[in-house]
């Protein structure tokens, strides 16, 4: 029972980063109509304002000990952090919550970058097929991913998480289990928290906003919108924005589980296409369930009693799933007819 | 009836051209050992000899390639009698004087991203292209295997960096092939002894283990020394490589009942697995009433700096240590910190002899002809390198030396102090019967690329 709760657990840590990556891409393909290949790029842009606040606030200062001496003859570097230098014990705090301070850096940058994304290539392409989308989406992913390799190279950069947020909670004594039967680590639960909240608010931003209500009319039938006089192109282009931030978060708070590299987007881009598909392409609800969905299913794959029963089953489940939901529901989960349907 | 023509008769052709050849003062060159010089793949012409290094400079173990590049370049420093010489003072053999075979060391390197046969392009190009006479390089079993295999096809010398499968001079043995690393089945007996006494014989153990030639070796020697011991073992795990997120894996630890994990990890996938596996809580949980034991069979420096606190307390085993205190060991971390200011890894120290050897080699044979260089390397006794006593075994091109049981430790006196050496397995208690991974070297006749 505590194992399969813990499985369950890590489904849905790994279902929440599935489903932020996801609602941003269905989000774009629900209000622009566009394929966006690029989408997973925008989640290792949010993974490096994460690495690049912490460069910024651990930029150190060098003073050599003559009384130290290496094993290589060189007096001994002394290094410190200019953030500890000036400000102390709160320069230590500030370098030891980098992670989660550095989503005060993200949102600015990644809403800057969705808009600038989408006013300089993507509307150029809104009425052309989507095949040519995917293609210069896809060569925009590759530059940008170029673009973070030149700078930060090709290596993965760890992001330590804070002190107070390491090690593991005990899940089991909360809900009435024995003590250290069902353990979990607390990043990862508050990632899980993370996720809900985030969509949340975008689910709650949609629907309880007039900014919000006139973008879901706009999804429904955005040619009648704008005969209502309303600029919907504007605030697509920030509903594109708003998807880039979202993207971006989502980096920013899985660097300490995964140390961001350049081609980290491709890796989660494909997982998260399928969870899009699976959901039912531009059907926001269908993208979450997907994304929590699959990533339990994968999670309870990896465990010995289902492998020894399927090896190798942890390497297919995802793509497996979405081969069967197609062929039962061929428009995913919550799909709508009509959409991306000649 | 004859084609000859007029005048010319077969006897007399053959004394003309006899009497030529001695005239001209070529013919001590077919007898000596020189001879070769074109009859094998990119025998070397001009002023110069080309080495190609092949090695992870992205991937998983990307940390390792970068540290094995920085070595490689001393080495032909050093070669070249530049610098302070590093190994060449230490080293027995006292051939090495500057170039190899009065010839100028030049090399190419190249980018094998962690894959087989990323590692074998780059290999091929490098032999092909530039003329490579010796490869040398990689920091993963798959790729060695990969690259030793085409060696042996382009009748090149490898010289191999870091790879521990018990593969590489086992059942994939080649003859052109060389390895200094040490190996699974050498780990297993360097570090059984050790996770006994610490541990006790009363242990079920649970392995996620790297899903490629390396990792199943390293999993099967672990497995063997352990329940040797007594322990138990749980039917093991494979991962992919290069996994990122191994939080899958090792949630159903937990609940297995297992009271020592093993991780058979290298390079960012031994760190993440690590770094994890603390983040679930497992350094800190009681299991069987024993307290829950992490170890990595293979563990390097780079590793432990990216594994951070979670490395400290944590057993391996290591090929070299730069605070081992023989003076060669000494020596060239001074070389390599001066030149690097940071001291060198495993992988770095490795592939900084391996490029050694294969110069001695070819002083001492006289020539870069590969069949007399192997001839040269084949059951060479040598000391000075910073592991003792060591032999490159003829029958599986296996080196034989010290195995070194490390620990993270616990309280580091600087950013480097990250691993001590707990005990040292002697060159005999690693030395196996060649035949127990089976394999053929094959032949070495030199091919012409």
């Amino acid at each position: 029972m505590e194992a399969i709760l813990a499985q369950l657990l890590n489904g849905l840590d790994k279902g929440g980063a599935y489903a932020l990556i996801a609602l941003g891409l269905t989000l774009v393909f629900g209000t622009l109509g566009v394929v966006n290949f690029a989408h997973g790029a925008l989640f290792m842009l949010g993974a490096f304002c994460a690495v690049t606040f912490r460069m910024l606030i651990t930029y150190e200062t060098v003073v050599q000990d003559p009384t130290q001496v290496t094993a290589w003859g060189t007096p001994v570097e002394i290094r410190t952090p200019l953030a500890q230098s000036w400000f102390g014990d709160w320069g230590a705090v500030l370098i030891d919550y980098s992670v989660p301070l550095s989503i005060l850096l993200a949102i600015p940058v990644m809403l800057l970058v969705g808009v600038a994304m989408e006013r300089g290539i993507i509307k150029h392409f809104y009425k052309r097929p989507h095949a040519e989308q995917i293609l210069v989406t896809f060569g925009l992913a590759i530059v940008l991913q170029e673009i973070v390799k030149s700078i930060f190279g090709p290596n993965p950069i760890s992001q330590p998480m804070p002190m107070a947020l390491r090690g593991a909670f005990d899940v089991g004594v909360w809900i009435g289990i024995a003590p250290d039967m069902l353990t979990y680590p607390l990043w990862r639960l508050l990632y899980f928290v993370f996720s809900i909240g985030i969509i949340g608010a975008v689910f709650a931003f949609l629907r309880f906003t007039t900014f919000g209500m006139v973008v879901r009319a706009g999804m429904a039938d955005r040619e009648t919108v704008g005969l209502l006089g309303i600029n919907i192109d504007r605030r697509f282009t920030i509903m594109f924005g708003i998807a880039a931030v979202v993207a971006g978060l989502a980096g920013v708070m899985y660097t300490p589980l995964l140390p961001p590299n350049y081609h980290q987007g491709m890796d989660f881009l494909v997982l998260s296409f399928v969870v899009v598909v699976v959901g039912g392409m531009g059907s926001l609800p269908g993208a979450v369930a997907a994304g929590f969905l699959l990533g339990i299913l994968q999670s309870f794959a990896s465990m010995t009693e289902v492998k020894s029963i399927f090896p190798g089953i942890d390497q297919i489940i995802i793509y497996l799933i979405a081969v069967v939901i197609l062929l039962v529901r061929p428009r995913g989960l919550m799909g709508r007819a009509g959409v991306m349907e000649s | 009836m004859t084609n000859t023509p007029k005048g010319f008769s077969r006897r007399g052709v053959l004394k003309t051209g006899l009497a030529g050849i001695l005239a001209t003062g070529v013919s001590p060159l077919i007898f000596s050992k020189t001879s070769w010089a074109q009859e094998f793949c990119n025998a070397p012409t001009g002023d110069a000899v080309t080495l190609g290094f092949v090695m992870p400079l992205t991937g998983a173990y990307a940390d390792e390639g970068a540290d094995q590049q920085r070595a490689f370049m001393l080495a032909v420093e050093h070669l070249n009698g530049e610098g302070d010489g590093g190994l060449i003072p230490h080293f027995s053999s006292k051939t090495l004087k500057g170039g190899i075979l009065g010839k100028k060391v030049a090399y190419v390197t190249g980018d094998d991203q962690t894959k087989p046969d990323a590692g074998r392009d780059t290999a091929r190009r490098m032999i092909e292209r530039d003329g490579a006479t010796m490869i040398s390089g990689c920091s993963s079993s798959g790729v060695a295997i990969a690259e030793q295999a085409l060696c042996q096809e382009m009748g090149v010398i490898y010289m191999a960096g870091l790879t521990h499968s018990n593969d590489t001079t086992g059942k994939d043995k080649k003859r052109y092939g060389f390895r200094h690393f040490f190996n699974a089945y050498q780990s297993g007996v360097a570090l059984g002894p050790i996770l006994g006494e610490a541990y006790g014989k009363d242990r079920v153990a649970y392995h996620l283990t790297a899903d490629y030639t390396w990792g199943w070796t390293q999993e099967e020697s672990m497995i063997k020394a352990t329940e040797a011991l007594g322990w138990k073992t749980l039917p093991p795990v494979r991962t992919p490589v290069n996994a990122g997120d191994f939080s899958q894996y090792l949630t159903p630890v937990l609940n297995s009942g297992a009271d020592v994990l093993i991780l058979n990890h290298y390079g960012f996938d031994g760190v993440n697995s690590l770094t994890q596996a603390v983040q679930f809580g497992m350094k800190d949980k009681q299991v069987n009433g024993k307290k829950l034991e992490l170890v990595l069979p293979l563990v390097s420096d780079l590793m432990a700096k990216g594994a951070g606190e979670a490395m400290k307390g944590v057993y391996g085993t290591g090929n070299w240590d730069w605070q081992l205190t023989d003076e060669a060991s000494k020596a060239f971390t001074k070389s390599f910190g001066a030149k690097y200011g940071q001291p060198p890894s495993q992988i770095a120290h490795t592939s900084y002899v391996q490029t050694l050897l294969y110069a001695d080699a070819c002083e001492r044979a006289g020539t870069f002809y590969p069949p007399e260089v192997i001839k040269a390397l084949e059951d060479f006794d040598f000391d000075g390198m910073g592991n003792g006593p060591t032999t490159y075994r003829g029958s599986d091109h296996q080196c034989f030396k010290e195995v070194y049981a490390v620990r993270g430790k616990d309280n580091p006196a600087n950013a480097f102090d990250l691993l001590e050496v707990v005990a040292t397995a002697s060159k005999e208690s690693v030395t196996y019967d060649p035949a127990i991974f089976g394999g053929e070297l094959g032949p070495d006749t030199p091919a012409m690329c």
